[in-house]
């Protein structure tokens, strides 16, 4: 899916849609796959991993797991890092593991066929473009669709141990 | 007592049942240009079993059938035919209807003779169209005796020279061909007859004799039924008059009392005599209880259980936060509540241990078969071995054993094949004649260590380095021990000079390691020339439970296990001595160091003033410390949870929890926090002072 909205020659008549999820990130709205999206709930207290870096805000106990929560805001500069009972939480299902991301407000599903998305710009987003999909306008709305997959699993994120993810591939 | 008997018809039937599933599988999955051997064993041991269970109930449609299906399966195992489509076609046919036999005598109907006439012929047709059926013709008589054995120690009146010849004859003609007596699973088959004839098989005979009195007499008829051997029944003229349809319950009572309870056996041939007489009549009076409790046992994806498992978790969390709202309720309904969150918790508590059991066992079920593949080849390859196993109690995840008992095996026949030398060099180099290799498992941290330790000659390193050379593994000599040794790990290595059917194909270490691995453990190998090597398996704990010290620091809990804790206790200000900027305490005429847990993991508003502070005495293998924390919070089981899920391992951290109130809190790796201490070990500055 993530590959086919990459490439506009794909684009026939009876577009095939995907859905996005949109969320809010300081001032800017994003969108994310929404069959990456596990659940959506409050943000929770967390227990902070010693060592990691400050957005890694820590663990929680997802019935049973032991998921990381990142905070896209941290780690990306974009908005304020305020934690209060409008924040929320994406938990994320990513290559059979659970992330949590924190942001600002989860807005709406979008449907958005592959000739809708423009390419990304080199600067001016703080994410890197490699990491998204590319940009759409939604009611006049830009909204960027970020590659999910590829950020959660990115070196630059560090989630996981390089070797351990390299088993897994 | 036809509810005994019923008992043992429904294992029998049930094992059938999963005989007949399984031999269908595996002869779904046969390769026509290369049968698996091992696979071709599997179905022949599961005919074979049904064979022997239905020859000893009296089932003889079951029998005829899969006596002859025996025979071609064993043909085709020791490769005397090849197997076709048409074969395999024809077992599955079988296969087919024995199943339908089964039923019918599970459920008293009537059986098909003439369809069941119609397989054997069609089996037999099968055996006479391959080319070699001269040499079918000498297996089978073959077979026939060690049936007509097999039934006859049931019958005979010393059970113990019937069985000196069982033993001998089948054991040493096919000792692995005979599932039957070999293989664990083959010998719970015969629900009956197998409990009695394992022990046989493995020990010498000399308590069955007694145990076969009783066998004696009742399958007097037996015999009377399937061969005629009358002559037996003279010392049981009691026992005359049973028919000989009687067999099948006669048999069942008669192990009744010889696995149970004696006294019952005078009643058992009183019984047998009168249920003797008819044969229909046994049967239907079982048949109702036989289904009422068709599976005592059930397969269950451990996924499943896994799940379980996490979810009684969150219900123990749930169930907290009732607890914390209950308080605020006040008044008459207080004490309600009060009462039925009490019984909330304790049903919640066992819920939680009856879960956790499924999924546990003691490392012993992979162990105990050791003693035989030791015993076994240690006669093959002349040596004399001593197996030592420790650390049987150490509880593992039941996924985590069942893979590990083949790398296991392996491991230990490659010490005991490549490891420990012959008596004579052994000797020769004053070593004692007997090797000794010692099993042991623990559980060290977050991992559960098997080591297989052996004191033969250890690896050799320039074999070894020579052989990597060659195999373009690596290019100098110059190695250090620590990188030869786990070359022996990689595909194809193997130094052995002959290929032995016990190793030396290469084939073997890199699935150990690859086996390891793939549950997420690690091999290590220490070795020293003459002196022996340890293989260790470091695994991770999945779902071990840990017992843990609850200690707070800042505002987080971490758990720090028991077995690392030496005493806790709140320093004076004079036993606390500074070098530098690391602090060292000042117990019983010992300096130890100390490890600040807020400073370890970044914790802020966390005491920092030894003096107000808790210090936890903790020891590894290496090292003895203390860590500074804020607080004790009291003593729990607590359920290590891997931190690599979802996300990476944490230095100093083995795994984590989920506390009473659904937080999660870290456990301390002690062993890997040890390494944090850069100040001089507690001997050394002793010494020093």
């Amino acid at each position: 899916m993530a590959t086919s909205t990459k490439k506009p020659e794909q684009h026939t008549e009876n577009e095939h849609k995907n859905e996005f999820l949109t969320f809010v990130l300081g001032e800017e709205n994003y969108a994310l796959d929404i069959m990456t999206v596990k659940e959506i709930r409050g943000y929770e207290q967390v227990t902070k991993i010693a060592n990691a870096p400050d957005y890694i805000k820590g663990v929680l106990n997802l019935r049973g797991d032991i998921v990381p929560i990142i905070d896209l805001r941290i780690k990306f500069g974009v908005g304020q890092a305020t934690y209060n009972e409008f924040t929320i939480v994406i938990m994320l299902m990513i290559d059979e593991r659970i992330v949590g991301i924190v942001v600002d407000e989860v807005s709406d599903v979008i449907k958005v066929g592959t000739s809708q998305i423009k390419p990304p710009p080199e600067f001016g987003v703080a994410f890197d473009s490699a990491y998204l999909h590319g940009l759409t306008t939604i009611s006049e709305q830009m909204i960027i669709l970020v590659n999910i997959q590829k950020l959660i699993s990115s070196d630059e994120l560090g989630l996981y141990d390089p070797a351990v993810t390299a088993e897994q591939d | 007592m036809s509810v005994d008997m019923s008992q043992f018809f429904e294992v029998f039937f049930e094992e059938s049942h999963e005989h007949l599933d399984e031999m269908e599988r595996l002869l779904m999955n046969l390769s026509l240009d290369e049968p698996d051997i091992e696979d071709l064993n599997s179905i022949f041991r599961a005919a074979h079993s049904i064979k022997g269970g239905s020859g000893v109930f009296g089932f003889d449609a079951l029998t005829g059938l899969t006596h002859v299906m025996e025979n071609i399966l064993d043909l085709a195992r020791n490769q005397e035919i090849t197997i076709t489509k048409e074969i395999v076609d024809q077992l599955l046919i079988t296969v087919d209807k024995l199943k339908v036999i089964l039923e019918c005598y599970q459920n008293e109907e009537d059986i098909d003779w003439s369809a069941i006439e119609k397989g054997t012929s069609a089996l037999e047709a099968l055996l006479k169209d391959s080319p070699i059926d001269s040499e079918s013709g000498d297996t089978t008589p073959e077979e026939d005796e060690g049936f007509g054995l097999f039934e006859s120690p049931v019958v005979a009146e010393n059970g113990d020279e019937t069985f000196g010849f069982f033993d001998t004859q089948e054991i040493e003609k096919k000792e692995t061909a005979y599932g039957f007596f070999e293989d664990e699973d083959g010998t719970q088959n015969n629900a009956a007859p197998g409990n009695e004839q394992t022990p046989t098989d493995k020990d010498t005979s000399n308590d069955h004799g007694e145990a076969f009195g009783f066998f004696d007499e009742e399958s007097s008829n037996d015999q009377v039924n399937s061969e005629s051997k009358a002559p037996d029944e003279d010392g049981f003229g009691f026992f005359d008059a049973p028919t000989s349809d009687d067999s099948t319950p006669k048999n069942t009572e008669s192990i009744k009392p010889a696995t149970a309870t004696p006294q019952s056996a005078a009643s058992a041939p009183k019984q047998t005599t009168k249920t003797a007489v008819k044969k229909p009549k046994p049967k239907a009076s079982k048949k109702p209880r036989t289904e009422s409790k068709e599976s005592s046992s059930i397969r269950v994806d451990t996924g499943k259980i896994d799940s379980i498992v996490n979810l009684v978790g969150e219900l123990v969390i749930t169930q907290s936060m009732i607890q914390i709202l209950g308080k605020e309720v006040h008044g008459e309904t207080e004490e309600k509540l009060d009462g039925a969150i009490g019984e909330l918790s304790r049903n919640i508590r066992e819920i939680q241990e009856a879960v956790m059991s499924m999924r546990m066992l003691p490392m012993s079920f992979a162990f105990n078969r050791f003693p035989r593949v030791v015993r076994d080849l240690a006669d093959k390859l002349g040596k004399d071995i001593n197996l030592v196993i420790e650390g049987g109690n150490t509880e593992i995840d039941k996924g985590l054993i069942e893979k590990l008992v083949d790398p296991l095996t392996h491991l230990i026949r490659n010490s005991i094949d490549h490891g420990i030398e012959m008596p004579d060099t052994r000797s020769a180099m004053g070593k004692s004649p007997q090797g000794t290799v010692i099993l042991n498992a623990e559980q060290r941290g977050g991992s559960i260590i098997i080591t297989i330790t052996d004191d033969g000659a250890g690896l050799n390193r320039e074999k070894i380095l020579s052989k990597a050379i060659a195999n373009g593994l690596v290019q100098s000599n110059d190695i250090p021990d620590n990188e030869v040794w786990p070359l022996i790990f990689e595909p194809g290595f193997s130094t052995a000079e002959a290929v032995t059917d016990v190793s030396g194909r290469g084939v073997g270490m890199d699935v150990v390691r690859r086996n390891i691995e793939s549950i997420g453990g690690i091999v290590e190998i220490e070795s020293h020339a003459g002196e022996g090597s340890v293989f260790s398996i470091r695994l991770p704990l999945t779902l071990a439970i840990v017992d843990g010290m609850c200690v707070s620091v800042g505002e987080q809990t971490f758990v720090i296990p028991l077995t690392n804790i030496v005493e806790s206790m709140q320093p004076q200000a004079g036993q606390i001595k500074t070098i530098g900027n690391d602090h060292l305490l000042w117990v019983r005429d010992e300096y130890w160091p100390i490890i600040e847990l807020h400073k370890m993991m970044s914790i802020g508003k966390a005491k920092t003033k030894p003096t107000d502070a808790i210090i936890v005495l903790v020891e590894t293998s290496r090292k003895r410390f203390g860590i500074l924390v804020d607080d004790l919070e009291g003593q729990q089981q607590v359920v290590i949870k891997s931190l690599e899920r979802h996300y990476k391992r944490v230095p100093g951290v083995a795994g984590a929890t989920i506390m009473g109130d659904g937080c999660v809190a870290m456990i301390l790796d002690v062993e890997s926090l040890s390494n944090e201490i850069n100040i001089p070990t507690i001997q050394e500055v002793s010494g020093g002072n």
